[in-house]
């Protein structure tokens, strides 16, 4: 039906997908691929991309109210049964994300909140101190809190102690698409979480999210790559593989990375030529 | 009166519940339980004067005159 697609071709089911859900919260996701909704140029093709890529939950950011637009994307994401996770972008203090998040929880009637708190608009990243404050009121306000974070062990650990329902930390700064900047640290991170860890932001291309998956993350978390890619539909596909591809690697167990070259035939039996 | 809806001046009725202003905003009919009365969802929250009004407390809030008064919904973001 659509020659840019390649859900067409008739593929096996791939194995782990379904038998593996990514569990947030009680709540069992058939996709470890959270997309975001931002950059998109339409609806219609954010539309078609959202449900490429196979997601199950989507960001949304918290906007006034315009009558000109009329709850479009809300309609969008109810009609795809897309469960939404609203954000909390372009609040720089604590006290702007809890508004923003009781907001949000009125709205759409969830009380998950991806908390963003970010400290410039430079450079997008969050700001620990209002990052930890937020996070301690939204949690005492009975808000599911995932949390977008710097790539810092340390502060990950305290988000998930102060009751985190998910740790979120960047790849890279957002929007850039410069991949997993510090793949050692996002190890660490998971290595020591008993949360799901989400890599968000700074995802450039698939490969990244396969990385992501490899490195042990849960999910992967992104919008630019996709909304903005030149073609969203066919990059929300390669995402919705990429990130099965990562997670049954990881699953799979990689073989050790070796000094010197090991041969995978036998020398043994060998014909001899005189 | 006058309130700020949004950032801009604009004026209501006497009297009006935050009720009266969604509904006229949305176009839609909103019941006593603040959920609209075609049954989907609104998809709409209120903060007045920087705090929230749950929508069970639309109908019963009056606004007043220089309110400040933030309509949002859910658009495109990361």
């Amino acid at each position: 039906m659509n020659e840019t697609t390649l859900s067409g071709t008739p593929t096996a089911p791939v194995t782990g997908a379904v038998a593996d859900p990514f569990v947030v919260d009680g709540v069992r996701l058939g996709s470890r691929l959270i997309m975001g909704t931002g950059g998109a140029p339409s609806l219609d093709g954010l539309g078609a991309a959202l449900v490429a890529s196979g997601t199950e939950l989507t960001t949304v950011a918290m906007r006034r109210y315009s009558p000109a637009e009329t709850g479009s994307l809300f309609q969008l994401l109810e009609d795809h049964r897309i469960r939404v996770l609203p954000n909390t972008a372009g609040c720089f203090t604590a006290k702007d994300a809890v508004l923003t998040a009781e907001l949000a929880r009125e709205a759409l009637e969830t009380d998950w909140v991806k908390l963003e708190v970010i400290a410039d608009e430079h450079t997008l990243l969050p700001d620990a101190v209002e990052l930890v404050d937020a996070t301690e009121q939204l949690v005492a306000r009975g808000f599911k809190v995932f949390a977008y974070t710097n790539d810092d062990p340390v502060l990950a650990l305290r988000l998930e102690n102060l009751g985190a329902t998910a740790v979120m930390p960047l790849g890279a700064p957002i929007g850039t698409g410069l991949g997993i900047l510090n793949p050692h640290n996002i190890e660490l991170i998971v290595s020591r979480a008993s949360v799901p860890v989400v890599l968000d932001a700074g995802i450039g291309t698939a490969s990244d999210a396969a990385l992501a998956m490899e490195l042990g993350c849960d999910a992967v978390l992104l919008a630019t790559a996709v909304t903005r890619a030149q073609n969203p539909l066919l990059m929300g596909e390669a995402f919705k593989h990429a990130v099965i591809a990562g997670r049954l690697a990881k699953k799979a167990g990689r073989i050790p990375r070796r000094e010197h070259a090991l041969a995978s035939s036998a020398m043994d039996g060998r014909a001899e030529f005189l | 009166m006058n309130i700020r809806l949004n950032g801009s001046e604009q004026s209501v009725a006497d009297g009006a519940s935050v009720s009266t202003l969604v509904s006229q905003l949305t176009g839609r009919s909103i019941g006593p339980d603040g959920r609209a009365a075609d049954g989907r969802k609104l998809g709409v929250a209120v903060a007045r004067n920087a705090e929230v009004v749950p929508r069970s407390q639309w109908h019963a809030t009056a606004l007043a005159d220089g309110d400040d008064v933030e309509l949002v919904t859910a658009v495109q973001g990361g």
